[in-house]
């Protein structure tokens, strides 16, 4: 029997789920917890500047680590604040705790102060949540909203706290050994399926390995699991932007990043391929490019731990519902007990087309002596930071689509992007996050201006807590992406993708008491690098670049995987009508 | 530049052309669901179906385990097969739903609706009204000088004959509970 008020057990509840972190900011409706926090020295508070922060923070540490990301905020403004990064985290299934104080129970309904309808808000952008009206209650619920937010497909999920049932006592309830709900999603696949696709394997002539955040995801042996696959059936592998780092970029099956700015090889493999084996992707429209002419001569297996991806998009011929590791595992020991076959010759010659398509040499670019283009700056920053335990976060844009294309991801987690849901401001508190769960790496935001300044509030997070985060800014004076689609769509009237009265980046780092960089030249871009990374603290490097380069290869909007736009090709009208309507 | 020339439709459920190898025959389906009585439950599955887009045609919920605090959902959905499929998924995949049951592909079911249906008339149409009702096994549960109100349960098909049937006699006004449905026989595939 321990009774203790409700903010106490909010502390106990996360130190029994082995939380070290939490991202917050105070308010009226949390004090009690901040109280307890105060009196404490096993949790790490750290104070962001704005809600959305907190959670973009959070899901860095999360996928970082693999660890659930934790998240502490007010009612009404604090909740509100943090939706964006809660439906962030639930369309690339990142799994983080949400909790928010709320006003008292006797309050609720009655537009109090700071009130909001926080569970009908985030409803349908979590996992799950719950309002807990009981201090009984509470203990098991972030109990319970730790096992949901790592179960199956990961996500966020929001426990709302009000005050009364923070300052109340009541019994509070041990992390049980295993969750007492009926939520235990299914981790092995069907082994008749399973069977049948290493049959697949067995006879392909034309396999490609189509791999996607679930793989990093399901967690480390997942990658190695997958590794083993690759190099043992000599299959090619590419990658959605969620997966990159689970197989390496250093080895020699790796076909570089598919998709709507995927490599050349990568998507006309996928269009070509005769057997296509999705390991936890979902055939997001920025991959399938015009459904009807997705990949249309192969048999496509799709192994997903959430059985509502599976025929959601592209019909399956071998739908797996189950974990990545678990079903690799059982494919790999399949495979190897019916002796390891594979159609040899076949799969030769098809390396052979593919190589013919990788001397398109699709990421060449013009180069410059007088101004820095953007893909130099990330080819120069990889060569000078690849040895480093490095980690990436990015912003969203084209600066986005570069960091994927021209660094190489070698291990699993060291990739912090917003896939789903394309947040601007996500990169910069999302190194924050990272650079808290590992202090000695060396963590990198390759931004976009326009993108940094949306969160550019957390310079005082940064400079607060003395992390040497590096903010990379590709600074083209211009919203890159959108400027881009103006040009291929909207005949060049580039309304508003111009980014006005920017701020001096140097004294802006200054007045946070980091350190600035500006560098427009590329004999300067080496030694600005070498500078960034020897500074022990916050940096803003500020990167002039290329103002009107745009971002190749893409598959236009509507088109499919074999009429992608190369480098410097002929764009004027290239989307349709049709694709005119896409995003 | 011209304006964009986009054909009306392109967009109507996705701006992609999602399903073009499946069906795109609307078909209606009865589901039940088995979730856990708690707070916003009833607006997580509805919430599910207004944020996708999909069909309520009818929604019947009530808690049927008080012990084990479990309420069962009729739905009455229509859409193209994998429309009906995504739903199917998207509703098993959520916490607190235990199973979800499509009784129209899961063998015979029985459907029956509740209406209650007031009559207003006078004269000859109320005589007529009363004989009708007795076709329709229809109770009388409230009756004043110049109105009747009906009970009865059916199908609402039958539930619809029936006030095809009563219009002309006077001014008809209606409640109808929605379709509560279950599979026949002991033998249940999904749900209990």
């Amino acid at each position: 029997m321990t009774e203790m008020t409700g903010a106490r057990m909010v502390i106990e509840a996360l130190k029994e789920q082995g939380v070290d972190t939490v991202f917050g900011y105070p308010g009226g409706a949390v004090l009690p917890i901040y109280d307890e926090i105060f009196q404490q020295n096993e949790i790490r508070h750290i104070l962001v500047r704005h809600e959305q922060g907190a959670v973009h923070a959070a899901e860095g540490y999360a996928r970082a680590t693999g660890k659930p990301g934790v998240v502490l905020v007010t009612s009404g403004p604090g909740a509100t604040n943090a939706v964006t990064g809660i439906t962030d985290a639930l369309m690339d299934s990142i799994p983080i705790v949400v909790l928010t104080g709320q006003v008292p129970t006797f309050m609720i309904g009655s537009d109090a102060f700071q009130e909001a309808d926080t569970v009908g808000i985030t409803r349908p952008c979590t996992k799950m949540n719950w309002l807990v009206k009981e201090t009984d209650a509470l203990a098991a619920t972030i109990h319970e909203a730790f096992h949901i937010c790592t179960a199956g497909r990961p996500g966020p999920v929001l426990v709302d706290i009000p005050k009364d049932v923070q300052f109340a006592t009541g019994e509070y309830t041990r992390k049980p050994k295993t969750s007492p709900s009926h939520y235990h999603p299914r981790v092995k696949g069907d082994i008749e399926m399973i069977t049948a696709l290493v049959e697949a394997i067995e006879t392909a002539e034309r396999p490609v390995f189509y791999t996607g955040g679930g793989v990093i995801n399901s967690g480390p042996a997942a990658s190695q699991l997958l590794r083993e696959l690759v190099d043992a059936t000599g299959f090619p592998v590419t990658s959605t932007l969620m997966g990159l780092g689970a197989y390496a970029a250093r080895d020699k099956n790796w076909l570089g990043m598919l998709g709507m700015h995927g490599l050349y090889e990568a998507n006309l493999a996928m269009h070509d391929c005769d057997l296509m084996i999705n390991v936890g992707a979902r055939f997001d429209d920025r991959i399938t490019g015009r459904i009807a002419d997705f990949s249309p001569g192969s048999r496509k297996a799709h192994i997903d731990i959430d059985p509502s991806s599976i025929n959601k998009v592209i019909h399956a011929d071998f739908p797996i519902v189950g974990d990545v590791a678990h079903v690799l595992e059982d494919v790999l020991r399949l495979w190897k007990s019916r002796g390891r076959k594979t159609n040899a010759g076949a799969v030769q010659r098809w390396w052979g087309q593919i190589e013919d398509w990788r001397k398109v040499r699709c990421l060449d670019y013009t180069n410059s002596e007088t101004t820095i283009k953007p893909q130099y700056a990330l080819e120069r920053l990889e060569a000078l930071t690849r040895d480093h335990d490095r980690y990436i976060c990015t912003e969203v844009g084209q600066h986005q689509m570069w960091a994927a294309q021209y660094l190489g991801f070698n291990d699993p987690n060291r990739w912090m992007t917003s896939g789903g849901l394309g947040t601007m401001g996500y990169g910069f508190p999302a190194s924050i996050g990272v650079q808290i769960a590992h202090p000695d790496a060396l963590v990198i935001n390759v931004a976009g201006e326009a993108s940094w300044l949306m969160n550019m509030q957390e310079m005082g997070t940064a400079a607060q807590y003395r992390l040497p985060v590096k903010q990379f800014i590709l600074n083209n004076e211009r919203l890159g992406m959108v400027r881009q689609w103006q040009e291929l769509l909207h005949g060049e009237r580039y309304s508003h993708s111009w980014s006005e009265s920017l701020p001096d980046f140097v004294k802006l780092a200054e007045a946070f008491g980091a350190k600035g960089i500006l560098c427009k030249d590329p004999a300067d871009l080496d030694d600005a690098i070498m500078e960034m990374l020897a500074y022990d603290g916050p940096v803003i490097f500020d990167c002039l670049v290329e103002k009107h380069e745009n971002c190749f290869p893409m598959i236009p909007s509507g088109k499919a995987h074999n009429e992608m736009l190369l480098g410097e090709a002929e764009t004027q009208g290239v989307i349709g009508a049709a694709g005119g309507v896409l995003v | 530049m011209s304006p964009l020339n986009i054909e009306q439709g392109a967009t109507s459920h996705s701006a992609y052309d999602l399903r073009s190898h499946l069906s795109e025959e609307i078909e209606t389906h009865t589901l039940a669901i088995l979730v856990t009585n708690e707070a916003g439950v009833l607006a997580r599955v509805i919430g599910l179906f207004s944020g996708r887009g999909y069909n309520i045609d009818s929604l019947t919920v009530a808690e049927v385990d008080h012990e084990g605090h479990r309420s069962r959902i009729t739905i009455v959905t229509s859409g193209t097969p994998a429309v009906i499929h995504q739903i199917k998924m998207q509703l098993g995949r959520m916490v607190p739903v235990h199973g979800v049951s499509d009784l129209t592909v899961e063998g015979p079911h029985v459907s029956r609706e509740l209406a209650l249906i007031k009559v207003s008339g006078k004269g000859e149409a109320r005589v007529e009204a009363l004989r009708i009702a007795e076709i329709f096994r229809a109770n009388v549960v409230d009756s004043t000088l110049e109105s009747f109100i009906f009970e009865m349960t059916g199908t609402p098909e039958k539930i619809d004959a029936f006030t095809d049937l009563m219009r002309p006699l006077g001014e008809v006004r209606m409640a109808r509970t929605g379709v509560a449905a279950m599979a026949r026989g002991a033998q249940q595939p999904t749900l209990s």
